[in-house]
């Protein structure tokens, strides 16, 4: 089946079976990378991407339900302004151990903040307790999340923070 | 009967009871000296070739380090990527002594190479150890002959020179260069001897110690394609592998003829395999044009198998085997210190207690995947491997290959805990692909990786200890019931006779038995430490309270006086681990604040892959037994410098929260052979609502450098287990923790 599919802006003719995940679509047809498979239940949130701005498990969405919707995932989520504070923060906090699960962790804060521009710990945990980070740097993705939030200013990328 | 220690093997890199020789050497060279600067190197002396990354324009001045005209710096990372931060950490060791301006530093994946770098390998916490002498003499052999170049350009001494942020001075005549200008030059000169190139004095250092972010996090950020799972080859096709549920079982009959018919199936066969749990195994490979049309034509697949003798264990027969141990002597004594009987017989008090930790997996989030593509007698590999080396061998094992023409390409590891030191689905992708004559990627699903990882054994311990009137500890006695045949402990199901308190208590005896196992075992982020560490730290609390004191200066009483005792490496300091427990009770406040009702801190340390730490947890019980742990302390000890201290505090966090969450979340069952959980349901990592805030603090003392992507994980669980005990007075002897037993 062919769907024309719009992501990060871009449209794109696939031709793929109906029921096909969006993960394998975006993965191994439109060859975007960025989106993880680790759990194929939605039950881990690596995969998670925005459909007409929600936060969706990419696994457990087929392509056929995707409709006319956009379609943004990690890699298009930059160009938003809610994305690029997210990426600059991620940075400045230093999160990243292995780095697996941290696109599905952005796409999800992304969602959050778009909707809640001053989350709270509980809205917090609410909205990312479905992210797995098998690494466990959940403190720094929840001070990342609200230093993104705050609109403080992050100094320049990679800047080193205050050491241990 | 004796007890063969584990001997050292590449497959079974850091479940090892004795390390290697070399490493021994290596180490015990630092205590003799102090724990001044070694001069015993133990990689091969670097060798001039032509690094991948030289570009036109660019000098190659060693193995690790290349310079472009521009005075851009490249430096070659050797050890696969797996979390740990290591393709930051160990450049920063040879940026240090080059004496380069972090900024000019781009960083490369080295190839495996070993006439090159040596071993390459993530595991066993022992990236510092083993490259922090050879990483910076690297970095200061390049530097010598960055200034000889210059030197020989100005015609003055090279005694005369200094450098500075990646350019060579000239003092005296004011004239300075850039390495840039004079690489080529120096790319000509000879090699110095790694073990007389000066070093610098740590208090000049600029980088190490520096707070660094991980190198390629702005790459991760945007979802760039780093891990082996993102790999693509041109013309590849896709594959998922269906082994029997039952571990060592064989394919009977299988439908493939079926399956081949399916939309985009390429093609559908029965691997043979072998008995090796470690190598291919039998099983079924399908093979189509995308994952998904695999994966759906795995749903059609019907095979009969032959389960084999393994269909008979279970989780619930390994405990009725254990339990029947209970009462008998141990099959092997491990150790036996003066007379525990008479002891026991004369205590004041005798304490009993048994121990139990399950199986369980590692689930890194990246499931084992691999992309393999052979063309007649070469294969080449894009693997997330921790152990690339071991990989290359078992493939061209399999295949029946010159090892030469085994080509292992590493990449980022989304996560790695152990599991990847086992290299299965390498050889798993690479017969798929010569079979299916095509470059493959072979991805496994999450069950696939759950009901098929190499386990950290469950063990069970039965204890008897004596205390006399003072509450002093006068005899241990100690039952260990692991899995193993013919003496020999299956894979990371060993323990080592050191562990303290041994050394400690004059009368002490430890034996172990074994039962058979069919169900492959592996090292799970600080193996054994990981199960050992909550029974030993979690009964000496016990004993504490039995005694009437408090359980951190029971330890540090216990500890005694500063020395060291046998142990790993170069053997267990009492007074380093006697060092972090004081500063652990200054910056938690132990036994300085009034806690709420069914509130309680805890504490533990342990000695784990030469690491020493600390730990104390406070922890909250509700009345419908929940627990919330408000917070933790950790307090290291890893030598004389803590290299990066954002990734170091990052790692500790995530090593405790592991730990955390092996304890309150994790078990492997085991029925007729095979794994019952699935998925990341009934197999949870902690969450973010579990994760409580991690404090790290570090002592550095007089010692090398060692790792930590282990040490913090230990005390965790008998810090959080010691806690629940001062919150509810009810003991935790078994994981994970059953917080119905927690009711008020």
């Amino acid at each position: 089946m062919h769907y024309a599919l719009t992501i990060n802006g871009k449209s794109h003719d696939v031709d793929v079976d109906a029921d096909t995940p969006l993960l394998w679509v975006l993965r191994d047809a439109v060859k975007l990378k960025g989106t993880k498979f680790g759990c194929g239940a939605g039950l881990c949130g690596a995969c998670t991407v925005h459909i007409g701005g929600q936060a969706v498990r990419a696994c457990q969405t087929a392509v056929s339900d995707v409709g006319n919707h956009a379609v943004t995932t990690i890699e298009g989520i930059g160009e938003t302004a809610v994305g690029a504070r997210l990426q600059k923060a991620w940075l400045a906090v230093d999160v990243v151990q292995c780095g697996y699960c941290q696109a599905g962790q952005i796409m999800t804060a992304a969602a959050l903040l778009t909707q809640n521009k001053s989350p709270s710990d509980a809205d917090i945990d609410a909205a990312m307790d479905g992210n797995i980070c098998r690494c466990a740097t959940y403190s720094r993705i929840r001070q990342a999340i609200k230093q993104a939030a705050s609109g403080a200013d992050f100094g320049a990328n990679g800047q080193p923070r205050k050491g241990a | 009967m004796t007890l063969q220690d584990q001997s050292f093997q590449p497959q079974a890199l850091f479940n090892v009871a004795k390390l290697p020789t070399s490493r021994r050497a290596f180490l015990k060279a630092g205590a003799a000296a102090g724990g001044g600067l070694l001069l015993t190197l133990t990689v091969p002396l670097l060798v001039k070739a032509a690094a991948g990354a030289a570009s036109a324009g660019a000098s190659t001045l060693n193995a690790y380090v290349t310079i472009a005209a521009d005075n851009s710096v490249t430096i070659m990372s050797k050890n696969p990527e797996i979390g740990q931060g290591i393709k930051t950490m160990l450049p920063m060791l040879i940026a240090e002594e080059l004496d380069v301006a972090w900024s000019q530093v781009r960083i490369d994946q080295a190839p495996l190479d070993a006439a090159k770098y040596g071993r390459q390998f993530a595991g066993g916490s022992q990236a510092t150890p083993l490259n922090w002498e050879p990483c910076r003499r690297a970095g200061a052999a390049a530097r010598q002959m960055l200034i000889a170049a210059a030197a020989a350009q100005w015609n003055v001494p090279a005694s005369e020179c200094t450098t500075s942020e990646g350019r060579v001075l000239h003092q005296s005549s004011g004239r300075s260069v850039t390495y840039g200008a004079v690489a080529e030059r120096a790319s000509t000169l000879p090699v110095p001897d790694l073990a007389k190139v000066a070093v610098k004095d740590p208090k000049n250092y600029t980088i190490i110690g520096r707070s660094t972010p991980g190198y390629d996090s702005p790459k991760v950020v945007k979802g760039e394609p780093l891990f082996g799972i993102d790999h693509e080859v041109p013309g590849m096709l896709y594959a998922v592998f269906q082994k029997c549920p039952v571990f060592g079982g064989k394919v009977v009959t299988a439908n493939v003829n079926d399956l081949k018919k399916m939309t985009g199936v390429r093609d559908a066969f029965v691997v043979e395999g072998g008995s090796d749990l470690h190598g291919l195994m039998p099983g079924v490979a399908i093979v189509a044009d995308s994952w998904w049309r695999a994966s759906k034509a795995r749903e059609k697949l019907e095979v009969t198998w032959d389960e084999g003798a393994t269909a008979a264990q279970s989780s619930a027969g390994f405990a009725k085997q254990a339990a029947a141990f209970r009462g008998q002597a141990p099959q092997n004594s491990l150790r036996n210190d003066g007379d525990v009987a008479a002891a026991l017989s004369s205590a004041a008090q005798v304490v009993e207690a048994d121990y139990h930790y399950p199986f369980i997996a590692h689930a890194p989030l990246e499931p084992m995947n691999c992309t393999a593509h052979v063309e007649g007698v070469k294969v080449t590999l894009w693997a997330p491997t921790q152990n690339p080396g071991p990989g290359r061998t078992l493939v061209a094992k399999t295949l029946g290959l010159d090892e030469s023409k085994v080509i292992v390409n590493m990449t980022r590891c989304g996560g790695g805990f152990g599991r990847r030191l086992d290299s299965d689905f390498m050889a798993e992708a690479a017969w798929i692909s010569k079979v299916a004559g095509a470059p493959v990627k072979l991805v496994w699903n999450r069950t696939d990786d759950m009901q098929h990882d190499f386990y950290r054994p469950a063990g069970w311990h039965f204890f008897k200890a004596g205390l006399d009137a003072d509450g002093k500890l006068i005899a241990w006695q100690q039952h260990f019931v692991s899995f193993g045949k013919n003496g020999n402990y299956a894979r990371s199901a060993n323990m080592e006779s050191t562990i303290f308190p041994a050394g400690r208590v004059p009368n002490l005896s430890m034996g172990v038995s074994l039962m058979p196992l069919g169900v492959p075992t592996g090292p799970l982020r600080a193996p054994g430490s990981n199960a050992l560490a909550f029974v030993f730290q979690s009964f000496i609390d016990e004993l504490a309270h039995k005694a009437g004191k408090d359980p951190l200066q029971f330890q540090i009483d216990l500890l005694g006086k500063p020395e060291m005792l046998p142990g790993r490496g170069a053997g267990f300091h009492t007074g380093r681990a006697r060092g972090v427990m004081e500063k652990v009770r200054e910056v938690s406040g132990w036994g300085q604040r009034k806690l709420p009702e069914r509130t309680g801190m805890g504490v533990a340390f342990y000695y784990s892959h030469l690491g020493y730490f600390a730990e104390v947890v406070e922890a909250a019980v509700g009345n419908d037994g929940q627990i919330k742990i408000n917070k933790v302390w950790a307090v290291g000890d890893v030598g004389s410098h803590v290299i990066n201290p954002t990734a170091a505090e990052n790692m500790a966090q995530g090593g405790v929260l592991d730990g955390l969450g092996e304890a309150l979340n994790q078990k492997i069952t085991i029925d007729k052979g095979r794994v019952v959980e699935a998925n990341f349901d009934s197999f949870q990592p902690l969450r973010l609502t579990q994760a409580a805030p991690v404090e790290v603090h570090f002592v550095t003392t007089d010692n090398p450098p060692t790792g930590l992507g282990e040490p913090p994980l230990p005390p965790a669980i008998p810090a959080l287990c010691n806690a629940i005990f001062a919150a509810t007075g009810k003991r935790i002897r078994s994981l994970p923790i059953d917080t119905a037993l927690l009711k008020a």
